[in-house]
C-alpha cells in the first residue's frame, strides 16, 4: 500500500525538485500525446522545445514572450501567497493596454519624449483601475474576487473590441478592426539590434529584482508570507486582511496593466481586437512554477514562453493545432500541483509500520 | 404577441446549460470541495459529444460520452485535490486551462461539421396548443432532465438521509470522518458527478444550442454558473430562478436589435458578465446568509488523523 505520511519540515530539496519533476513528466506525457497524433514524439517534441531556441533570433524571440508573463507573474505571486486569488490579469492587461494605448491614438502626431513615460503611467493606472474593481467588491461588498476578476476579463476583452471597431478605428485604413498604428514616440525602443526585444524585458528584470526585495526585506512582504501561511496568526497579530486584498489587486493590476501597455507599443504598434494569447492566465502557471518566487517566475516565464514558441513552430512545421500549447500548459500545471504534495509529505509504501513517526 | 413563444424558447435554450452544470456544481460544493474547473468540463463534455454524435450518428452515445468525459475531468480534480491534498483553487483553474487546450485540439478536426439538433419530444395534440404547447412540451430531452435533476438535488438534500450526510461532510469533516462516514469517498462521489453534470451541459451547448463546434464555445458560461450556485446560496430552488434569469439576460442581445434598440452589439454582449458581478455582490453582501447557507468546510483539504 502507498501511503503519505506528512514531514515534520517542509522539504527544501523537493521546493527545488519539483518544478524539475513537473516538467520532466509533461515532456513525458506530451511525447504520447504526440504519439497518439500520429508524430514522432522525439521529432515532436525537438521541433517543441529545442529548434525554437537554437538561434539568436530565437532566443531573442523567447525573451519577448516572456516579458508579459514574467512582469504579470510577479504580481498575481503576491497576491497568490497572500490567498488572493485575481485571475483576471487578462482583462487588467487589456484594459492597460486601452489607457496607454489611447494616449498614443490621441496624441497620434506627437514627437515628444514624454509620450512614452505617459503612457507607462496611464497603462499602470487602467490596470490598477481594473484590479480595483474586484478589490471594492471583495473589501466591501465580500464578493469573491475570482468570479468578479475573471467576469470583468470579459467586459475588458468586448471593450476593446467596441473601441477599435467603432471609435478607434484608424481613419485612414481599410476599414479593419484596427486603430492607427502608434506614433514613433509612442513605440518602445528595442534594446537588441535586428531582434524585437524592446524596453519592456528590461523592465520586467527590473520588475523581477523590485518584487524580491519587496517579498523578502518589506514590511508588507513580511505580512504577505504571513497572511498566506497563517491566516488566524495573521489576524492575531493585527494584520489588516483587506489591505492584502486592496494591496496585492492594485500591484497585480498595475503590472498586467504595463504588460499590456508594452505589447500593445512593443510587438504589436497599434491596438487591435486581440492584443493577447492568454498571457494573463498563463501567468499563473507561471507563478506556480516559479514557486510564487520572482527569481523562480523568472526561469517560469521563460519555460512557459518557450511553449508558446514551440507551438508556433510546430504548427507551422507539423501541422499540429496550436491548442497543444494550452495542453502542454493545463497538463505541467497539474504535475506541478501533484508534485507539490512531496514537499509536504513522504511516500511511504508498506503498512502503517511506522505509526510512531507520523506524530 | 406572436413574438412571445420564439422568445421564450430562446430563454429556455440558453437557460439549460447554465442549470445543468450549476446544479452539479452545487452537489460537489456541498460536500465541501470547490472545483472552478466547471468552464473545462463544460468544454470537455461539448466537444465529446459533438465528436461522438458526429461519427456515430446516435445523440445518444454523443451525451452518455459527454457524461463520461464530464466525470474523468473531475476524478483528475479529485484525485489531485482529495487524494493528492493539492490547492483546490488552483487546480480548478489547471483543470479549465487544460479543458480549453484539450477540447480545442480535439475539436480541430470538427470545425465547420453540422449535424442535426437534438430532436424536440412531443406530445401529438398538447404540444400543438397555442404558447402554452411549444414552450411546456415541446422541447428537448435534455431541458426536462436540467428540470428533473434539480427537483432530484432538492429532494436528494432535503429529504434524504443520504442528502444529510453529504451536507455533514461539507460542514463538519472531522465530525463526519468521527462518526464513521468516509469523507473522501462521499467527497469523490459529489464531486464526480459535478463533472457529470457540466459535462451535460457542455453537451446541450454542442448538441442542441448551437448544433456545431467551436473553440472556448462555453464563453464563460462555466464561471457563470459558479456564481449561479453563490447566488442561490446554495439551494436548489433559488438555482432554476437564477439560470432562468440569466438565460434571460444572454438572449437580451439577440432580440435587442429587433426591438429597434440601437446599442453596439460589444455592450449587448457585456450584459451577462455584467449581471453576473452585480447578482454576486448583492448576495455576497448579506455575510450573515451566506455564511448560513455556504458548507463551512469549503474549499479545505482533509486528512483522517492516523
Amino acid at each position: 500500500m502507498v501511503r503519505l505520511e506528512p514531514r515534520r519540515q517542509h522539504s527544501q530539496a523537493m521546493v527545488y525538485l519539483s518544478p524539475v519533476l513537473a516538467i520532466l513528466m509533461t515532456l513525458v506525457v506530451g511525447g504520447i500525446i504526440f504519439a497518439f497524433m500520429g508524430k514522432n514524439p522525439f521529432d515532436a517534441l525537438y521541433t517543441f522545445f529545442i529548434l525554437p531556441i537554437n538561434n539568436s533570433y530565437g532566443i531573442s524571440e523567447l525573451f519577448v514572450k516572456a516579458t508579459p508573463l514574467v512582469i504579470i507573474a510577479v504580481g498575481l505571486a503576491m497576491g497568490f501567497r497572500a490567498n488572493v486569488w485575481n485571475i483576471g490579469a487578462e482583462g487588467q492587461l487589456t484594459m492597460g493596454a486601452i489607457f496607454g494605448g489611447g494616449l498614443a491614438l490621441y496624441f497620434h502626431d506627437s514627437e515628444s519624449i514624454l509620450l512614452m513615460p505617459a503612457m507607462f503611467v496611464l497603462g499602470a493606472l487602467g490596470g490598477a483601475f481594473w484590479g480595483a474593481i474586484p478589490a471594492l467588491l471583495r473589501t466591501k461588498f465580500n464578493a469573491n474576487e475570482i468570479l468578479t476578476s475573471l467576469m470583468l476579463t470579459y467586459v475588458a476583452t468586448l471593450f476593446l473590441s467596441f473601441l477599435v471597431h467603432g471609435p478607434w478605428r484608424n481613419p485612414e485604413g481599410f476599414n479593419f478592426p484596427e486603430s492607427r498604428p502608434f506614433p514613433d514616440a509612442g513605440l518602445l525602443p528595442i534594446i537588441f539590434e535586428g531582434s524585437r526585444v524592446h524596453l519592456g524585458t528590461a523592465v520586467a528584470v527590473f520588475v523581477v529584482i523590485a518584487g524580491w526585495l519587496l517579498l523578502s526585506k518589506s514590511v508588507i512582504g513580511f505580512q504577505l508570507r504571513v497572511v498566506g501561511k497563517a491566516p488566524q496568526a495573521a489576524r492575531h497579530v493585527g494584520f489588516r486582511q483587506k489591505r492584502m486584498v486592496w494591496f496585492t489587486l492594485l500591484l497585480g493590476g498595475a503590472l498586467a496593466g504595463l504588460a499590456g501597455l508594452f505589447e500593445v507599443s512593443g510587438p504589436i504598434g497599434q491596438l487591435q481586437p486581440s492584443i493577447s494569447p492568454g498571457y494573463g492566465f498563463t501567468a499563473i502557471i507561471v507563478a506556480f512554477l516559479g514557486r510564487l518566487h520572482p527569481v523562480g517566475i523568472l526561469f517560469g516565464g521563460l519555460i512557459m514562453a518557450l511553449t508558446y514558441l514551440g507551438g508556433e513552430l510546430a504548427q507551422i512545421t507539423l501541422g499540429l493545432p496550436n491548442a497543444v500549447t494550452g495542453l502542454f500548459q493545463g497538463i505541467l500545471l497539474f504535475f506541478l500541483l501533484a508534485s507539490d504534495v512531496l514537499t509536504k509529505y513522504r511516500i511511504r509504501f508498506g503498512s502503517i509500520a511506522a505509526k510512531g513517526r507520523t506524530a | 404577441m406572436e413574438w412571445i413563444v420564439p422568445f421564450t424558447l430562446t430563454v429556455i435554450t440558453a437557460s439549460t446549460p447554465l442549470l445543468l452544470a450549476a446544479s452539479g456544481e452545487l452537489i460537489t460544493e456541498k460536500s465541501g470541495v470547490l472545483n472552478l474547473g466547471v468552464e473545462g468540463m463544460m468544454l470537455v463534455g461539448a466537444i465529446t459529444g459533438f465528436a461522438v454524435t458526429a461519427s456515430s450518428g446516435s445523440a445518444v452515445l454523443g451525451i452518455l460520452a459527454a457524461v463520461v468525459a464530464g466525470t474523468l475531468m473531475s476524478l483528475i480534480f479529485a484525485f489531485l485535490t482529495l487524494t493528492l491534498m493539492a490547492n483546490q483553487v488552483a487546480t480548478g483553474l489547471a483543470l479549465t486551462i487544460f479543458g480549453v487546450g484539450f477540447s480545442a485540439l480535439v475539436g480541430s478536426g470538427f470545425v465547420g461539421f453540422a449535424i442535426d439538433p437534438l430532436p424536440a419530444l412531443s406530445i401529438p395534440g398538447i404540444s400543438a396548443i397555442p404558447i402554452i404547447g411549444p414552450i411546456l412540451f415541446g422541447q428537448d430531452f435534455l431541458v426536462y432532465l436540467s428540470i428533473a435533476a434539480v427537483i432530484g438535488i432538492w429532494w436528494f438534500l432535503v429529504k434524504s438521509r443520504a442528502g444529510l450526510i453529504l451536507k455533514a461532510v461539507g460542514d463538519s469533516h472531522h465530525s463526519a470522518h468521527a462518526i464513521g462516514y468516509s469523507v473522501i469517498k462521499i467527497r469523490y462521489l459529489a464531486t464526480m458527478f459535478g463533472g457529470a453534470m457540466a459535462g451535460l451541459g457542455g453537451a446541450y451547448l454542442s448538441l442542441s444550442y448551437t448544433p456545431m463546434w467551436a473553440e472556448n464555445m462555453t464563453a464563460g458560461r462555466g464561471w457563470i454558473a459558479l456564481a449561479l450556485v453563490v447566488f442561490a446560496t446554495w439551494r436548489p430552488g433559488r438555482l432554476v430562478a437564477g439560470a432562468y434569469m440569466f438565460g434571460l439576460i444572454s438572449v437580451m442581445q439577440l432580440h435587442a436589435q429587433g426591438a429597434g434598440i440601437h446599442v453596439p452589439s460589444q455592450f449587448m454582449s457585456m450584459l451577462p458578465y455584467l449581471a453576473t458581478v452585480i447578482v454576486l455582490v448583492i448576495i455576497s453582501s448579506d455575510r450573515a446568509k451566506i455564511r448560513l447557507n455556504a458548507p463551512a468546510c469549503i474549499g479545505q483539504a482533509f486528512r483522517a488523523a492516523q
